[in-house]
């Protein structure tokens, strides 16, 4: 994953409530295999219509979305990042998200903002004309104009967005942790190891 | 020395911490891990490519499901009839050679036991009280019923518990939603929870877990409570929670991978420790009255739009938050629906009864005995009724019940996610409505342009008698 300091550029001034990841990449997108090639089945919905806001000659590929409450509820499919990734985008501004979208998208280098209301309509408007900052270690979205927002993220996050590091490779360094942590609960809950049966 | 008051999610999340991080962050490990073959052949992929083998195998069950077609899928001479959609093949191709690669076993198409996860893993005894259960689906919530901490993860974390059997996770906070007094007659599970989104809204859950108490849910069998949980993702939480009970172990009990034993009586000694203490507190606490709920149906395109069978489609302005206002005007142009229009009076070409949220043995019997005598409306193009598993398939058979859908002129079908979200064959037409009994009513989600109206299976089973929108208490 390549390492996330700052985005610049356009946002798309997207704003709608409760997305769900139906809407962000339809189900027969989901039979791939492979992570690529998903911004083609992006929105397609809401893309079939040609003066469609993803697809305007001044947004196409813009690394910034804005969108409403709820975005990312339903479906568990990582698709969904893998499409706005595909799309180009490198952050998604929101005042909510559903928790499994936001893990997925972190998992993909993709930052989800959470930011109040009036700050996601304050963005919207200065997104029809100019670009936004997003700087990850200061922890702040910017404007032309003076806007200044900060944002919360939760530093194992953070730090894995800005060394860009590999999660599960992290993790299987603590194997002898894990290691104890399963001799302790098999003493302890001897039910939950077993399992189906088959040898580990 | 007095231990301070837990709730049922915080001692769960406590017997899992392999680490706490201090950040905020903790290590938690993974009892179960259910794998199906539309999220997992990107997570297989990267184990390959990055030299990394699955840590515990035997924690985890692969089943195909969402891809299989629902009609026959061997011939007379037991060969594989071939699926039309190459993709689809593709990816379930994928999951039967990943499995035993590496080294998980595997239920497949031909298999008695084949299913929707979700019906597969507590029907075997695979999914256990107090445990953690992922998997690459946002319904795994269900489990939760049984009193498992169950949640859906994306395709990396499904690729991070294959190599690791653990995650990386932040608590979430708790929630309680209460339901006091007892369901009056004809309300069942489905409207409970359905009723319970339409409260708490579509996003009222997110960043907690949230626990069911209360009379009603104490009432519920063990499948209602799995069709409750189901639905926890429908109000945004994390996962849901019942606590175990009696009804619970009994529910456990003997089933293929359940323990025996002495690690049996282990277990039950420690499910029995599994409830809130009294004096811990929830973050959150919604309270609804059982008496309130109906029979209840959805009008719009998010879960949360749900009414009464009794009530009118509402208009965009009776709701006070401008952009929930937009939502309803968008939802009720996708829907076809006027302001006004009475919910009963609403005509269906389509009705599903199936899904991992009812497509249980006691969700047949309750559609079949609406059904019994009776036949589907003329206007009633396509009604199918989808097993959950090839065990719910067989018990339904053996108690008739295929024989009444048969009847009555549903089509019987083979057990998968079918028309829940169309990736298979089953698919409602654009423009068509349907009775459904699967939880979520996206635009598009049974097919581009079609309209879903969940429902209970009692409540689907009456569609399909009148042809419309119908309270199942009329045809009592």
């Amino acid at each position: 994953m390549e390492p996330v300091t700052t985005i610049d550029g356009r946002a798309i001034p997207f704003g709608r409530k409760n997305i769900d990841t139906d809407a962000i990449i339809p189900a027969k997108w989901l039979k791939t295999i492979s992570r690529e090639g998903l911004g083609q089945g992006a929105f397609e919905a809401l893309r079939a219509d040609p003066d469609n806001i993803f697809d305007s000659p001044t947004l196409k590929g813009a690394p910034v979305l804005i969108a409403g409450d709820n975005f990312g509820c339903g479906s568990s499919r990582e698709h969904a990042a893998w499409a706005l990734l595909d799309l180009g985008i490198k952050a998604v501004l929101a005042p909510s998200f559903s928790d499994i979208f936001s893990g997925n998208a972190f998992k993909n280098g993709i930052l989800t903002v959470v930011l109040p209301q009036e700050a996601i309509d304050r963005l919207m408007e200065v997104a029809q004309t100019d670009p936004v900052h997003i700087d990850l270690d200061a922890q702040t979205v910017t404007t032309p104009f003076q806007d200044r927002y900060t944002f919360e993220i939760d530093p194992f996050r953070k730090s894995c967005l800005m060394g860009g590091l590999d999660e599960v490779g992290l993790t299987m360094a603590r194997g002898d942790a894990i290691a104890r942590f399963e001799q302790t609960a098999r003493d302890e809950r001897p039910f939950l190891a077993q399992g189906t049966g088959v040898p580990a | 020395m007095a231990q301070t008051p837990r709730t049922l999610y915080q001692k769960i999340w406590d017997a899992h911490v392999v680490e706490d991080r201090g950040d905020g962050t903790s290590l938690i490990y993974i009892d179960r891990h259910l794998v199906h073959e539309v999220t997992s052949p990107q997570a297989f992929e990267a184990l390959r490519l990055a030299g990394r083998k699955v840590r515990r195998p035997d924690l985890t069950l692969a089943v195909p499901d969402h891809n299989l077609p629902t009609t026959a899928r061997r011939d007379a001479a037991g060969k594989r009839i071939p699926i039309a959609d190459a993709q689809s093949a593709a990816q379930l191709e994928a999951l039967e050679a990943n499995a035993p690669a590496f080294g998980i076993r595997y239920i497949g198409d031909a298999d008695a036991a084949q299913g929707i996860v979700h019906v597969v893993g507590p029907e075997q005894g695979f999914s256990l009280p107090g445990a953690t259960i992922v998997c690459g689906d946002s319904h795994t919530a269900c489990h939760g019923g049984l009193g498992a901490l169950a949640f859906g993860i994306g395709t990396s974390e499904v690729e991070h518990v294959l190599a690791t059997q653990t995650l990386m996770l932040q608590r979430s906070k708790s929630m309680e939603v209460r339901i006091e007094g007892s369901l009056p007659p004809g309300v069942s599970a489905k409207d409970l929870v359905l009723h319970i989104t339409g409260a708490v809204g579509a996003a009222g859950g997110t960043g907690h877990v949230i626990e069911y108490t209360g009379q009603a849910i104490r009432d519920l069998s063990i499948e209602g409570r799995l069709t409750v949980s189901n639905m926890a993702i429908e109000h945004g939480a994390r996962a849901g929670l019942i606590a175990p009970d009696d009804k619970t172990i009994a529910y456990v009990k003997g089933r293929p991978y359940a323990p025996t034993g002495e690690a049996w009586d282990k277990a039950v000694d420690w499910w029995r420790s599994l409830a809130t203490d009294p004096g811990a507190t929830y973050d959150k606490v919604v309270v609804i009255n059982a008496a309130d709920i109906a029979p209840s149906v959805t009008w719009g395109t998010s879960p949360e739009d749900v009414l009464p069978i009794t009530g009118i489609v509402p208009a965009p302005e009776s709701f006070a938050d401008p952009s929930k206002q937009d939502a309803a005007r968008a939802s009720l142009d996708y829907m076809g629906l006027e302001p006004g229009q009475r919910l009963d009076e609403v005509i269906i070409q389509n009705v599903f009864i199936g899904s991992c949220t009812n497509s249980r043995i006691e969700d047949l019997r309750a559609a079949a005995e609406v059904l019994r005598g009776r036949t589907k409306a003329p206007g009633v193009k396509w009604a199918i009724v989808v097993p959950g598993s090839g065990l719910v398939k067989a018990q339904a058979e053996a108690e008739g019940l295929d024989q009444v859908f048969l009847d009555a002129g549903l089509e019987w079908r083979e057990p998968g996610c079918s028309a829940c979200l169309g990736m298979n064959p089953d698919k409602v037409p654009a423009g068509e409505r349907c009775a459904s009994t699967s939880n979520r009513n996206f635009a598009g989600r049974q097919g581009p342009g079609a309209r879903t109206h969940l429902v209970s299976p009692a409540m689907a089973a009456a569609a399909a008698v009148t042809g419309r929108l119908t309270d199942v208490r009329e045809l009592a």
